[in-house]
Formats: structure tokens, C-alpha cells, sequence
């Protein structure tokens, strides 16, 4: 998100405490003094992840702050499962295994660890998913689940606590 | 209280060894093993039993049967502790129900009676106005029955999930602590005596899955089947699988699940934190209750093992003359 607030001492330690106290993460902040600003107003452009459903309430806190919001960027992908995966991984087309979840929009894979002991042994993968909620994320295991057993491949999930 | 004991196996004499030990009230008037049978209504002497068996391998009179001894003598209940058929339940089916159909209570360490035909047993055993236990099938010595029957009683139990298999835990742990393969960590299993010489019951799920079958039954009494559990293995795991779990701060466990609102019946390997309730090492067994009132409750204890199945079955013992039979 770009946000913009006055430069004066305190305002931008001010402006990082909301996203804390919402449960949020800071990946990185940058702020320049742009020549062609007011003086005393600063320009600062935070990267952050947001637990789902907390965005509005970090916009209210932020506005009592008297920060002025420029920008949101868009929220996304911010629930993640990992799984790991074992099987002719290679034989069996791994990049159209990645492409049937990337390709129904209910999650995107962002790592994919591998193993391969040799030519013809069954390879170990680990792959994190990423998607915006439980229930996207549900369903995307859910083809994962079925892509597997098409394949041949032991999923195995995590134990998620259930009731 | 009176009780005959059939079977004389590692449990059987683990139960005969404890009744002869403690001064719990309990009198063997009858006992059998596979190819001889004793009676005796003023009680029988365990420890010259046990002696003769061990040195002939006979525990009494190669003309008595089991089934002589479980029509014929005097007792108050019968332990049924033979071994396990999980496709037809017998002979332990048979044993079982001429004991109900006599007004014996049973208690049985058994599991496939139990699995196959629960809802037939406790009827009969309604109808005969006895009770029929069997706390030493699910994880041996963890009193899980009694658990759920008295000390959550009231409790709706909405889900639960497990390690119900010490063998299978037994080689994941082997598997990520030294990065064995699954073939070295079984072999090493069988060296310490974890594993039998077919490991098939064990490492595919089958054990958890009927002990699943079980729990599911005696909880929800749905209905369900071995054939209904959705079982994977841990026979084709990866030494590279748990690495990569490892890397997670994570570990990969046999865990048996049940959920009836997700119409979950599950035995499957799963990835878990090490931080985890249910990660632990070794051979022991544990389960996860999760309940309205009393939230998550989990009992973590040992899954096998000959005196420690007596614990359970002296358990149930015990129970039932303390609320049927109160004499001694």
C-alpha cells in the first residue's frame, strides 16, 4: 500500500504500529522525499501480509493516525498449506500437475522443493499453496487429491485440526 | 467374581499373571488355550497353569475345548483374548456370543469381532442383560473407553484423530531421526520384535483402520465398515519425504481421523509439526478427542504390549464386578 503522511517526528513508527496490532506482517518499507511533494508531507509504500479479513479494520486505524492512503495494492494468496508429493513426479508430468491447480484459480503454487535419488526411483516433493482462503484452499487440494490418484502419486496433506 | 480366560497367548498371560498376583477378587474357574482346556469351580492355580504350558504347551486337558469351556463352566465373565482374524472374526465371534447368549458378561482384547459385527454383539449383550468391554482393542493400556464413557460423559465428541499403530510410528521415527529407508527401519522394527514377520496389517493402515472402525462405532454407532475407512499406508514413504518435512520444522505421522460432519474416516499418513501433541517417538500410541464441553482432550500411552493390554482388560474387569456382579 502507498501511504502518505506528515513528515514530522514519530509519524511513521505511528503509521507501522496499526499493522502489528492487526496481526499484519511487514515485508518491506520504502519512503522518499520526492522534490515535486510538499514539504512536510512524506510518500511511503509498505509491503505487507494481511490476515484474511483484517484490511478494513488497518484502513480505520490508519485514518485515526491521520495517515492519508494513496493506494491498496491487491490482496492476495495469504493462506498457505504445504503438502509433499512422492512418485514418478518427473514421468508423470510434473508441470501439468502444477498447471491443474494453478489453472483453476483456487490457489497458486509459490514453492516447489524436490528430490530425485536416481533415474527410475520414485522423487519426493514438497510444494507450498498458496490461496485466499480455507475454502479455495479445500478445493484446490481436493484436485490435487484427484490428480495424485490419476498419477499414481502419495499426497500427503497436513493434519488439519477438524471440528 | 469368577471369570474364564480363553486364549493364552502374550496376553492371556499377561492377564492370568496379574490375576494371580493382585488381590483384585478375580477367580480363574476356566481356561483355554488353542489345543487343551481346564475347569475348576473353586478356582484354578495360575502359576502351576502358566508352568505346565510353558514346559508342554499345554495349559490343561487336551479333551477340553475353548468352546467346552465357555458352555460349560462356572463364571461370571469371560476374557476373550485370542487372536485377531479381522475378515471372519473367528473363532472369537463364536466364543463371544455363546458367553452373551449364557448371560456371561465379556471382555475382549479381540478386534475383529468388534469391528465386524458391534452392533449384533451389543444388542445381544442388551438383551441378555450383560456388558460386553473391549477398552484393549483401541491403544492398548490408554484407557480410552472409560474415558469416553465416564470421564467425558455429557461430552457431544465431534472428531478425533490418532496414532493407533506403535510399529508404524515406530519406523517413521526410525525414518527421520537416522534417514533410513523404509525397508532398513522396518527390518530394525522386526530386530526389537515391533513388527511381525508379515508387516501388511501394520504399515498399509489396516490395524489403525480397524481400531478407527471401532472408536467411530462406539462413539457415533454409524455403522462403519473396515471397506469404509479411506486408507493410504506408510510402505511407500521416502527417507527424501521426511527430509522435506524436516526443512518445514515438521515430521510425517500415520494418523487415523474421523469426523462424521466431514464425513471423514481416514488412515493416512500426514504432515504434523514436531511441536505437535501427536508427535512423539517410539512405539506408543495416543489420541486427540475433540469435544463440545471439554474441547480437545488427548491421551498419549502404550499401544501394545502383554501386561500393559492386561491393564485395559483388568479395566473392564473390574468395571463390571464393581457394577454387576459386587461379589468376590
Amino acid at each position: 500500500m502507498k501511504l502518505e503522511m506528515k513528515d514530522s517526528p514519530g509519524q511513521l513508527v505511528a503509521a507501522l504500529k496499526p499493522i502489528s496490532e492487526v496481526g499484519g506482517n511487514i515485508i518491506a518499507v520504502i519512503h522518499q522525499r520526492q522534490p515535486d511533494l510538499d514539504g512536510d508531507m512524506l510518500n511511503v509504500q509498505i509491503v505487507l501480509e494481511l490476515p484474511e479479513g483484517q484490511r478494513e479494520k488497518l484502513v480505520g486505524l490508519l485514518m485515526e493516525q491521520g495517515v492519508h492512503i494513496q493506494r491498496i495494492g491487491e490482496e492476495r494468496l495469504l493462506y498457505t498449506r504445504t503438502v509433499i508429493l512422492i512418485g514418478h513426479l518427473m514421468h508423470t508430468d510434473l508441470s501439468d500437475t502444477v498447471d491443474q491447480i494453478d489453472s483453476t484459480g483456487f490457489a497458486e503454487i509459490s514453492e516447489l522443493a524436490m528430490s530425485m535419488p536416481a533415474v527410475n526411483q520414485r522423487s519426493s516433493s514438497r510444494i507450498t499453496l498458496k490461496a485466499l482462503s480455507r475454502e479455495d484452499m479445500d478445493a484446490a487440494i481436493a484436485i490435487l487429491r484427484r490428480v495424485s490418484q490419476q498419477k499414481s502419486l502419495l499426497l500427503i496433506e497436513p493434519l488439519e485440526e477438524s471440528a | 467374581m469368577k471369570v474364564a480366560l480363553i486364549g493364552l497367548g502374550s496376553v492371556g498371560r499377561g492377564v492370568a499373571e496379574m490375576i494371580a498376583r493382585k488381590d483384585l477378587g478375580l477367580t480363574i474357574t476356566g481356561i483355554a488355550d488353542s489345543k487343551s482346556g481346564l475347569m475348576d469351580p473353586q478356582g484354578i492355580d495360575i502359576s502351576r497353569i502358566l508352568a505346565n504350558k510353558k514346559k508342554d504347551g499345554y495349559c490343561g486337558d487336551q479333551d477340553l475345548t475353548a468352546d467346552q469351556i465357555i458352555k460349560n463352566a462356572d463364571y461370571d465373565a469371560l476374557i476373550e483374548v485370542t487372536p485377531t482374524n479381522a475378515l471372519s472374526g473367528e473363532p472369537a465371534m463364536g466364543y463371544i456370543r455363546t458367553a452373551l447368549n449364557r448371560k456371561k458378561h465379556v471382555v475382549t482384547s479381540n478386534k475383529g469381532p468388534i469391528a465386524l459385527a458391534y452392533k449384533e454383539l451389543r444388542a445381544l449383550a442388551r438383551k441378555n442383560g450383560v456388558e460386553l468391554r473391549y477398552e484393549a482393542t483401541v491403544a492398548g493400556a490408554i484407557p480410552v473407553m472409560h474415558t469416553i464413557e465416564n470421564g467425558l460423559a455429557g461430552n457431544e465428541i465431534l472428531a478425533l484423530y490418532g496414532v493407533l499403530n506403535g510399529t508404524c510410528n515406530y519406523i517413521l521415527t526410525r525414518m527421520a531421526a537416522e534417514g533410513l529407508t523404509y525397508e532398513q527401519a522396518l527390518m530394525e522394527a522386526r530386530e526389537m520384535g515391533y513388527a511381525e514377520a508379515d508387516p501388511t496389517y501394520d504399515v498399509q493402515g489396516i490395524d489403525a483402520s480397524i481400531k478407527l472402525v471401532i472408536l467411530a462405532n462406539t462413539i457415533w454407532g454409524n455403522g462403519m465398515k473396515l471397506s469404509d475407512v479411506d486408507r493410504t499406508g506408510i510402505d511407500l514413504l521416502t527417507p527424501d519425504a521426511l527430509r522435506l518435512a524436516d526443512e518445514e520444522g515438521c515430521t510425517i505421522r500415520l494418523i487415523a481421523e474421523a469426523n462424521p460432519r466431514r464425513h471423514l474416516l481416514r488412515v493416512s499418513p500426514r504432515i504434523l509439526d514436531k511441536n505437535h501433541p501427536l508427535v512423539f517417538e517410539g512405539t506408543l500410541n495416543a489420541l486427540t478427542l475433540e469435544t463440545d464441553m471439554a474441547k480437545e482432550i488427548t491421551l498419549i500411552g502404550r499401544g501394545a504390549g502383554s501386561i500393559e493390554t492386561a491393564s485395559a482388560i483388568l479395566g473392564d474387569l473390574l468395571y463390571i464386578r464393581d457394577h454387576h456382579v459386587q461379589r468376590t
